[in-house]
């Protein structure tokens, strides 16, 4: 049981990150279907700071510097979306996905670069971090207490303080409402949209991650992050763009999760005689009957999308 | 003043800018291999765009090209599947889930049920056309973005297939039993296409059925009044509406359509018997996800995807040649994924060109005056 606490609290954890992401991103007018790709560069900046950095290093400096790389690397990874979106009016679904298909295929080809540099028969595509990702957890008992969820709650907090009580929140959001109004103002709506994807990256790179340090202590870069960033769309849209629902989402949606992990130690789900496969599709089943509930009367952003030009106003 | 005529055309641009698309997404993809190891990026780079032409002997090269054109033909598929519902406004990210379940379908009904090939060839069709009228419809009622409910059906469809193909799986392997040693009746026929290609046994009526619907498709997009009444659905759903379209039924319509060619591209794939199917597999197959490259490459036509399909297919199985002491096979994913993304610069490279046009014209008013 507290095993299935412990695995739901990680994966809502990084779903209420990559979620929040999206909520800045969409809030300010940008559509980031490329949150996928991001999580996986900035999973990959982590798993490479965590490989370089020398085991004895201070759990606080570790914890520092490779949340800092994963942020920075999400970032600058979310500006291909900025600047296409952006500067240059593309298609945001499109690009989004091409970022989400371009993340992978760099990580891949990097990962095995470094490995095969390393040795010439290490062809994988494997970053192994075991011994270093100690010092994330902090043991409480049986309890594994990740700093990552203490990292996501106080994001919800942000967010929802960010949003809602600051001037740049409102103002974020005024340019997904109505950027034209927004615009005739006084505000830069290019920045305010910059400043949205730029959030989203380094949300959606921390939220990457989390997710390759939870249970596993090596990723393989070939699988991407398995629809993690979709789901946590679905986490976000179900939510409301709003983050404290955000956060209640995310836990749902990674209790589900989180029983695919662990669902062999509980005797009444093991009697049940279901294959593991239809553990691993719950979540994406569970989020397809929310969504069928909730995208009716949608909350989104009016503007999100549509590329602002100046020239309409 | 003919050749403004050429630059002006819409086509023409579109052309240019798929292959500047092209053009960058190799020298990227150069770049990258000079970056991991400068010794050996030319070759590899050659290798990638050589493909089956590594091969020094006509024949050899032959047979390989005819397996670059079968894989080509279900891309050229799952292009139209992205394509025809991109028309429509519509982004049909699910081809690769539907791909998935059609290839289940294919393989279920050609190993478990002994169905000839052009059974399985149908039910390919039918089962990933429902799928696509899925999301369709939870699109047209719920007002579900199609994009998320075509991901988390990928993944579905992947988990699902997997389960039900361990039923037809070898012994010894995670792969299904092979059609040549089970069912030979659902073997795509030839026709005397492989002797075309050095008795190569893949290359397949599926070949020409590719290229035949591709046209199809075209005419039905263009010439046909439902052709006209789905875009209009596209461009504004509630002007369609208005018109007296029944707009619900456009949009899950074009879903089932979508999802039905993916599924047929599945079926030209695996009824080859060019693969079995793993079923262990943890990510979705990557050809659903080309075709979304493939799609846009050409322009988001299908005369273009058929072309555009070809060069995506070669390139990634040109990955396939790279030295791999140096390089690795995913670099020519990288590349199509650069082409991708710079398509999404296509629309402001006509308004640019279109501009700089203008102001040349301007220019030249201004020194006859």
């Amino acid at each position: 049981m507290l095993l299935l606490i412990q695995y739901t609290l990680i994966f809502s954890s990084v779903l209420i990150l990559v979620a929040l992401g999206g909520c800045f991103s969409e809030h300010s007018g940008v559509i980031n279907i490329g949150l996928e790709g991001i999580m996986v560069i900035g999973a990959l900046g982590g798993a490479l700071t965590m490989k370089y950095l020398p085991v004895g290093t201070n759990a606080f400096i570790v914890i520092v510097l490779v949340v800092l790389a994963s942020m920075l690397l999400g970032m600058i990874f979310s500006l291909f979306l900025g600047v296409a979106a952006i500067k240059f009016n593309a298609d945001q679904t499109l690009i989004g996905t091409a970022m989400n298909l371009l993340a992978p295929a760099v990580a891949v080809v990097l990962v095995r670069a470094i490995n095969m540099s390393e040795s010439l028969d290490n062809v994988s595509s494997t970053i192994a971090y075991g011994k270093i990702k100690k010092a994330f957890i902090m043991n409480f008992g049986k309890f594994e207490f990740s700093w990552f969820m203490l990292l996501a709650f106080l994001a919800l907090v942000g967010a929802y303080v960010v949003l809602y009580k600051t001037r740049f929140g409102l103002r974020l959001m005024a340019c997904g409402e109505h950027p034209q109004a927004a615009d005739s103002v006084g505000i830069n709506v290019y920045k305010m949209r910059y400043a949205g994807v730029l959030i989203s990256g380094a949300l959606g790179g921390l939220g990457g991650l989390v997710y390759i340090t939870a249970g596993v202590s090596e990723w393989k870069f070939e699988n991407g992050v398995a629809g993690f960033g979709f789901l946590a769309l679905a986490v976000m849209i179900f939510g409301q763009w709003r983050p404290i629902n955000i956060g209640l989402a995310a836990l749902l949606f990674g209790l589900f999760r989180a029983l695919s992990n662990v669902y062999t130690g509980f005797d009444a789900l093991v009697a049940l005689n279901i294959p593991s496969t239809v553990y691993n599709m719950f979540p994406y089943i569970i989020s397809l009957i929310v969504l069928i509930f909730v995208s009716g009367k949608s909350r989104a952003p009016k503007a999100e999308g549509i590329p602002y030009d100046k020239g309409q106003r | 003043m003919k050749k403004e005529g050429i630059l002006r055309n819409s086509g023409f641009q579109t052309i240019l800018g798929s292959l500047l698309c092209i053009l960058l997404g190799l020298i990227i993809g150069y770049i990258v291999l000079l970056i991991i190891n400068p010794a050996g990026a030319g070759q590899a780079i050659l290798a990638i765009l050589k493909n089956f032409l590594y091969y020094p002997s006509v024949p050899a090269a032959m047979k390989y090209f005819g397996t670059t054109l079968v894989k080509a033909s279900a891309l050229l598929m799952c292009s139209l599947s992205v394509l025809f519902a991109w028309k429509v406004g519509l982004f049909n990210i699910g081809a690769a889930g539907q791909f998935v379940v059609g290839s289940g379908a294919a393989l279920y009904f050609a190993l478990a049920l002994n169905c000839p090939w052009f059974v399985c060839l149908i039910a390919a069709v039918i089962v990933a056309a429902i799928l696509g009228g899925i999301s369709g419809a939870l699109k047209a009622y719920f007002n579900v973005n199609e994009v998320i409910s075509c991901i988390m059906l990928n993944w579905i469809s992947l988990y699902s297939v997997n389960m039900i193909l361990t039923s037809v799986k070898a012994e010894s392997t995670p792969y299904t039993k092979s059609l040549s040693s089970t069912n030979k009746g659902a073997l795509l026929p030839n026709m005397g296409l492989d002797k075309l290609f050095t008795n190569n046994e893949l290359v397949t009526v599926g070949v020409i059925f590719a290229i035949v619907i591709a046209i199809l498709i075209w005419v039905l997009l263009e010439k046909t009044k439902l052709g006209f009444e789905l875009k209009a659905t596209g461009m504004n759903k509630q002007a369609a509406k208005y018109c007296g379209m029944r707009e619900k039924y456009n949009i899950i319509l074009t879903m089932m359509i979508a999802g039905g060619l993916a599924g047929f591209g599945a079926g030209i794939f695996y009824l080859t018997g060019i693969e079995e199917w793993m079923v262990q597999q943890t990510s979705v197959p990557a050809m659903g996800f080309n075709g979304i490259a493939a799609s846009f490459l050409g322009g988001a036509h299908p005369i273009g995807a058929i072309f555009s399909s070809y060069f995506i297919q070669h390139i990634t199985g040109g990955g396939t040649y790279v030295d791999k002491t140096m390089y690795c096979s995913q670099i020519s994913d990288l590349i199509s994924a650069v082409i991708i993304y710079l398509c999404g610069f296509v629309l402001f490279f006509k308004m640019w060109l279109n501009r700089m046009l203008d102001k040349r014209d301007e220019k030249r008013k201004g020194g006859e005056a």
